[in-house]
Formats: C-alpha cells, sequence, structure tokens
C-alpha cells in the first residue's frame, strides 16, 4: 500500500533514465514497441491489478454493506463510516497506532542516523561493514518470527528478566508485554529493533552520495562530529530520511503482524492497534462491512501522515 | 472443549496463515456480499420448517429412502472429506479405526488450527466440495446462512431422542437463533469437564486430605499456599490464549448462584443478563483472589501451553481446566496429579462444572452426509470407539445411558469420569460463558478480566462491560 509503488506506465518512462540519448529517436520507437511494450508489463500488472487494486476497491464496495461474510449484504450507505467516527472504541486503537509511531518512526529514523554517520566514517574498514550486517540482521527476519522471539525474550521467566536479575535490578523485572504499563514500549522496542536496520542502510546509502570534498571544507574549517553532521550529512540525505520516515510510519499506523504475535492487542486493548481492530471484527464479529470502512478510514489516515512528510522532502529536492 | 483448544490454537504457527486466510477471503469473496447470497444459500439444504424439524416427511428423496433401511456408508466406496483440528490426535485415531472396521471408507483429512477454523468455517461450508465432517467452533451464525445440515432425520433413524437429553442440548438450535432448544446441527465426539486439579505433593504440604467441600475451605486452603510461599493457583490470560481467569470466574458463579440464568445467556435467550447479584458477588470473590495474589503475578502475559507447563513443572498448586488435559498431565505427572469438582459455597449444595461437546457438524451440502452422521453414530456406541475415546480424548463418550464408559488408563482420567458421573446426576453442566458469542471471549472477557488483573477494572464494572459487549453483538 505504499503510495510510491505505483505499476510502471509502459517503455516511455522507464526508457528515460537509461536511454537518455535517445530522445529524438524514441516517439518514433513507441509506435512499433508499443504493444510489446505493455505485453512485458502485462504480467506485473494484471498480478498488480488482480492482489492489489481488486481488493482495494473490494474493500470500499464492502465498506457500505452490512454483511457478515457469508450471508446476503445489505447496503448501509455510510453507516459504517458514521460508526468508524463516533465509537469510542475505535477511537483508542488509533491513539495507540500514534503512540507506536515514536517507536516505529521517530525513534528508528534518529538512531539510524547516528548510526548511519558512525559507520559512514568508519566505511573503509571491516568493522564497518560488519556493524551494517549486524544492524541490518533483524530486517531478514519474518515479523512473525521476530514477534514470537521476542515474545519468548520478555516474558516473565525470559531471558531479558534474567539478566535485571543477574545485575540486581529484580524490582523492575516484570511480563513486559503483560503488563499495561510496559506493553506498548515493550511492543515498540521490537519494531525499532526491526526499522533500525532499514533505515541505517538507507540513510549510509544516501550518505556515499555525499561529495567527500564537502566533508573536507568542513573539517578545514574546524567543524567536528556534530557540525559535519548538521551542516553537512542532514542537508544531504533529507530525501533519504523521508523516505525512511514514510516506510516506517506506515509500518506503524497499519502494524498487525508484530502486535499480533507478540500481544494479540492485549492487555485489556493497551496495544489494540487499528490492523488488530479490524482483524477482530472481519474475523470474529463478522462485521465486514464496519471492518472494511475501518481499513478505508486507516488508508486516508496513513495518506494524512504520509503525504506531508512527502512534499517537505520533495520540494526540497528541487 | 472448545475452549482448551481456542487457547492452543492461538500458538505459534497459524499466525502467519490468519495473514493467509484474510488474503484469500479477499479473493474469495470477489464476486460481492450482493451477489454472494445466491450462490451460498446452500440450495439443497431445506430452511427447517416445523414441519420437516418435528417429523420424517419427505425430504430430499435420498433422505427418504435412506430412511427406509437406515443411514450407513454402504458397500461402495466412499471418501469422507473431513476438516480436523491441528493438534488434537481423537479424530485422527477415531477416523483410522472406523476404516478398519469398514474398509470401504477411506478419509482425505484436512487440518487446520482452531482459530484458522473458526474464521474459514462459513468459506468452506458455503464452497465448491463441501466437508462431509468439519470441527465446529460455534454454530448459531452457520445454522442462520443454511450452511450445516439439519440433523433430526439422523438423530430419530439412529435413535438419538432415546439418549440422555443434556448431551445433544448445546448442538440445538432454534429458529429465533437461540441455542439449547430446536432442530440438530452437530454432534459431540465427547463431552468434556472442567474443575480444579491439583499437584498431590503440593497440595499435601499445605495439609489437604481430603478435596475442600465449601468455597471457604477452597479459600484456606489458597491463604495456607500462599503463607508457605507457594504458588497458590496457575492460570493463564495472556490474550493470544484468551482470559483463562474466565473458569475460575464461571465456576464461582456457579458456587454463587443457579447455573440456569448462566446458561440462558450463553444460549442467548432473550433478555439474559450476566450481570445479575450472584454473578457480582463471584466476580468479586475473583477480585478478591487476585488482590491476594493467589493468580501468578504475570499471569497477563501467560498462554495457556506455558501455565500447563509451569503447572507440570511444580509451579502451582490448582489448576481450573478441563478433562482434555488429561493425558498430558498424565504424562508427566502421573499419580501426583489429582481433580475436584469445585466445591459449591455450602457443603452440599449444587454441584457444577463446564461441559461441552467436541463439536461436529455435517454441510448442508455434504455429498456423504448419511455415512458422516453413521460416524457420529458409531463413535458414541461402538466399544473401540468409546475406548479410545476415554484414552486418547479424556473425556466421556456420552451415547445411550445404559452403555458403560469403559475404564481409561490414566487415573486421572477415571477421576474426572467419575466427577463427570455425579455433575450429570446433579444436572450441573454448563457451557462455557466464553462461547455465547463468537467474539465475546475476546471483545469482553479477556480484556476485562486482563483489566481486573491490571487494577484497573472492578467486579461490577467486568459484568457491566461483558453484557454491554454481548448485547451490541446480538444487536448485529
Amino acid at each position: 500500500m505504499k503510495p510510491d509503488s505505483q505499476p510502471p506506465t509502459g517503455p516511455a518512462s522507464s526508457d528515460r533514465p537509461i536511454l537518455p540519448r535517445r530522445r529524438v529517436g524514441r516517439r518514433r520507437r513507441l509506435d512499433g514497441s508499443g504493444l510489446a511494450g505493455w505485453l512485458f508489463a502485462a504480467p506485473a500488472l494484471i498480478m498488480y491489478g488482480l492482489f492489489v487494486l481488486q481488493p482495494l476497491l473490494l474493500t470500499i464496495q464492502y465498506s457500505f454493506y452490512n454483511w457478515d461474510g457469508v450471508g446476503p449484504g445489505e447496503w448501509v450507505g455510510f453507516a459504517n463510516y458514521v460508526r468508524v467516527f463516533t465509537d469510542p472504541d475505535l477511537l483508542g486503537p488509533i491513539f495507540n497506532s500514534f503512540r507506536l509511531l515514536i517507536f516505529f518512526s521517530v525513534i528508528p529514523v534518529t538512531l539510524g542516523v547516528v548510526a548511519a554517520s558512525l559507520i559512514h566514517r568508519i566505511a573503509s574498514s571491516r568493522f564497518g561493514s560488519a556493524a551494517t550486517t549486524v544492524i541490518f540482521l533483524p530486517q531478514v527476519i519474518p515479523l512473525v518470527a521476530s514477534g514470537i522471539i521476542w515474545g519468548w525474550l520478555l516474558a516473565r521467566p525470559g531471558v531479558v528478566n534474567q539478566v535485571l536479575e543477574a545485575i540486581g535490578l529484580e524490582r523492575i523485572a516484570r511480563a513486559w508485554l503483560g503488563d499495561f504499563g510496559t506493553a506498548l514500549p515493550a511492543v515498540g522496542m521490537i519494531g525499532i529493533w526491526v526499522l533500525l536496520g532499514f533505515c541505517t542502510v538507507l540513510l549510509q546509502t544516501g550518505m556515499a552520495k555525499i561529495d567527500p570534498e564537502l566533508y573536507e571544507a568542513a573539517r578545514l574549517d574546524g567543524a567536528g562530529w556534530w557540525a559535519e553532521l548538521r551542516a553537512v550529512t542532514l542537508p544531504g540525505i533529507r530525501y533519504e530520511i523521508g523516505v525512511c520516515l514514510t516506510v516506517t510510519a506506515i509500518a506503524a499506523l497499519a502494524a498487525f503482524d508484530i502486535v499480533y504475535v507478540s500481544t494479540g492487542g492485549g492487555p485489556g486493548r493497551a496495544t489494540t492497534v487499528p490492523g488488530i481492530k479490524i482483524y477482530i471484527e472481519a474475523f470474529l464479529q463478522r462485521r465486514v462491512g464496519l471492518a472494511s470502512a475501518l481499513a478505508v478510514a486507516l488508508v486516508f489516515l496513513v495518506l494524512a501522515v504520509i503525504l506531508p512528510v512527502q512534499r517537505l522532502t520533495r520540494e526540497d529536492r528541487t | 472443549m472448545p475452549w482448551g483448544n481456542r487457547r492452543l490454537a492461538w500458538r505459534g504457527a497459524f499466525r502467519s496463515r490468519g495473514i493467509l486466510a484474510l488474503v484469500a477471503v479477499l479473493l474469495a469473496a470477489c464476486v460481492g456480499p450482493g451477489a454472494q447470497s445466491t450462490t451460498t444459500s446452500a440450495p439443497e439444504q431445506p430452511t427447517t420448517t416445523a414441519a420437516e424439524a418435528t417429523g420424517t416427511t419427505q425430504d430430499s428423496p435420498s433422505t427418504t429412502e435412506m430412511l427406509a433401511e437406515g443411514p450407513s456408508c454402504g458397500t461402495e466406496e466412499v471418501v469422507l472429506n473431513a476438516y480436523f483440528e491441528t493438534g488434537f490426535d481423537l479424530p485422527f485415531e477415531l477416523a483410522d479405526e472406523f476404516s478398519a472396521q469398514f474398509p470401504n471408507v477411506s478419509w482425505d483429512i484436512k487440518q487446520d488450527q482452531f482459530t484458522n477454523l473458526m474464521n474459514a468455517t462459513p468459506r468452506l461450508l458455503s464452497g465448491d466440495n463441501p466437508p462431509d465432517l468439519i470441527r465446529l467452533p460455534s454454530m448459531v451464525s452457520l445454522v442462520h446462512d443454511g450452511l450445516l445440515k439439519n440433523l433430526d432425520d439422523y438423530a430419530a433413524a439412529f435413535g438419538w431422542d432415546q439418549w440422555p437429553q443434556s448431551q445433544l442440548l448445546q448442538n440445538r438450535v432454534a429458529e429465533d437463533g437461540t441455542r439449547g432448544s430446536g432442530s440438530l446441527y452437530a454432534m459431540g465426539l465427547n463431552h468434556s469437564l472442567t474443575g480444579v486439579f491439583y499437584n498431590k505433593e503440593l497440595a499435601d504440604q499445605i495439609g489437604m486430605t481430603e478435596p475442600p467441600t465449601t468455597v471457604e475451605e477452597f479459600d484456606a486452603l489458597l491463604a495456607e499456599a500462599k503463607a508457605r510461599g507457594l504458588q497458590p493457583i496457575m492460570a493463564w490470560n495472556a490474550t493470544a490464549s484468551g482470559g483463562g481467569l474466565a473458569f475460575p470466574l464461571q465456576h464461582l458463579m456457579a458456587a454463587y448462584g443457579p447455573i440456569e440464568p448462566i446458561n440462558e445467556w450463553i444460549f442467548q435467550k432473550p433478555g439474559a443478563n450476566i450481570n445479575t447479584e450472584s454473578n457480582l458477588a463471584a466476580a468479586e470473590h475473583l477480585q478478591r483472589w487476585i488482590e491476594a495474589g493467589y493468580f501468578p503475578e504475570d499471569v497477563n502475559a501467560i498462554e495457556y501451553t506455558d501455565a500447563n507447563a509451569r503447572f507440570r513443572g511444580g509451579e502451582g498448586v490448582f489448576i481450573f481446566n478441563g478433562d482434555w488435559e488429561n493425558a498430558v498431565y498424565d504424562g508427566e505427572m502421573g499419580d501426583n496429579v489429582g481433580f475436584f469438582l469445585f466445591p459449591p459455597l455450602e457443603e452440599g449444595g449444587q454441584l457444577a462444572a463446564m461441559s461441552a461437546p467436541l463439536t461436529f457438524g455435517i454441510a448442508a451440502g455434504a455429498p456423504n452426509a448419511d455415512c458422516a452422521a453413521f460416524f457420529f453414530n458409531w463413535v458414541a456406541t461402538n466399544e473401540a470407539a468409546r475406548q479410545i475415546n476415554v484414552d486418547v480424548g479424556g473425556s466421556n463418550p456420552g451415547g445411550p445411558a445404559d452403555l458403560p464408559v469403559p475404564p481409561a488408563s490414566a487415573p486421572i482420567t477415571n477421576e474426572t469420569l467419575a466427577a463427570g458421573a455425579e455433575v450429570a446426576k446433579a444436572n450441573g453442566q454448563m457451557d462455557f460463558i466464553a462461547n455465547a458469542t463468537g467474539a465475546i471471549f475476546a471483545e469482553g472477557w479477556t480484556p476485562e478480566l486482563q483489566e481486573m488483573v491490571g487494577g484497573l477494572q472492578d467486579a461490577a464494572g467486568l459484568l457491566e462491560a461483558v453484557q454491554a459487549e454481548y448485547e451490541s453483538q446480538l444487536e448485529r
């Protein structure tokens, strides 16, 4: 559901960056090979239509029905949407997802900048690539597996508490995912662990593009690490930061797998996010229409958060 | 057994499959809800009219024919298309034995976790290849959508209506959508029983020589265990497993008041209310147990399987659970595990326990419905099947009143079977409050009980919130 993952729009646009010098002959070729281009794109387009567009449109359709998933559906107009925006039970999950935004988005991007700039300085050494690998590794592990592993680590008899007890901190040892105060931050911690690697690697690539002469000039002017970061690095990777914020914010607002596997939305409703609520409404309550309306609302919520970020970084670029 | 199963089902593997299921459902639903109704209303299944429910008059021709000579699996090759629940051996072993006795019957068994089945059942039943036999999580909405075969004719043909009727009640659905009366839509392969399991060594340490006969005596034992630094009650209350504190709560409800209103609430009788005076007293009692620290401090993070592993490992004097766990307890604890029914408030008062059939149904359009029904009858009446039932399933096989329950290999199973007979004599069977509606457990009991553990909810608020959720779910 990434807004930037548009389908390829044909050979014309994809040709442009690769073959810029053939600009003159391009128009004529389009007529001859246009069909072939569409044929090449067809498998991807069909898959995209079948597995992305169709479910999206169906979800919008269902959101106007009162439907239990099996029997006949009953057209109810905007009633489901009215309920989404008036039911206090549905506001809690949205609030929770904004709290998750801090853990899934703000912290990984901030730490990512720090980690990437540190690694950038030692990039040439063997230690640099080792550090990148270690930080990126969680990204390779399936989210469901991450959720299960962290569920064990954070349990009362788990490793985290064993370590705390070993260093004399048994007073704060607890069932991290089962405590009302710590469940959401604990889930957020898993998110940081997963998303930090993605942000670090992406930001590192951005830093690699910055002209080394800029750093040299800054150092000649006596800039330390902090001044270098502020004056050279951050402006240089603004676009990459935008991408990181976009991807991680979507991960936070549309979170499902990590939360579902580690806490299931509990204890109470402490970690219930919109994704969990949609699942419960659709599959346990069998209110497919209401669940669909909530899903559509979630799409708009995500867009409302993402579009400003996109706009800011785009403008800066040009 | 639906409870125990549901909790187990949430472990591990199914979670990724849940996402697949979601995708599958979205795809399968592509016709759109309006058009769906025409294809899924199961044309062969006659909607239950009063005439059909009461009599054996003309149904489809095949049904009349079958009634003439009794439904069976015939002599031709039959492949039964079945959906069983992963992690529970009983149906698989029964299927093997059935094929051994009736070689013309073979099985095409698909298995899945309970929660997956819960989500997928409507689609499986309404799909192109409706199952002959399927484990049912709940039934009212399935009956409402005409997806399940009405078993009244089979009940008449096999004489199920001569059996003790309490075992069939929970599988009956009336025309107004309430359970507990009306036509029969499912059969139980066996009938579970809940109560209190205890660790005999630890019980010795706190001076328990006899099972408690009143709630007060039980309270004293809990206090004694706490004073000696033992974990009085092992329990689970994590979201994935569901709020296991509903077990002690319902037992307390049955001690404080009559069980009929509880069953009426579970069966969705009009006007039923869980927020009664006696239930409030029960919930307050549970709250006192929580505040006294009788449950593990991390109970909100303990899953069902973890709780049982910790109990088997010697952590916890007592655990509220059901006889489906017998074989596992027996394997690790042997003679060290005992069972008693939760005591009444006053000595000699009403004995009660939660008890539910291990429910299986037949799809409305199932091609081998006769054979599946014959299988139900065989499970309840065949000697070998009944033996498998107690040995593997650990629960009472039910069936006709005059058939003896075979002795089990595990001593703990013989204890629960004997206790079950007492409950039956006292007419003390309740269904599970967690099964009142499809989502009352996930959206009502579990979060509210967790909040009670966290000190964010009190007894009155708990019952109020659950009742409100119940009413909103029934409104639909």
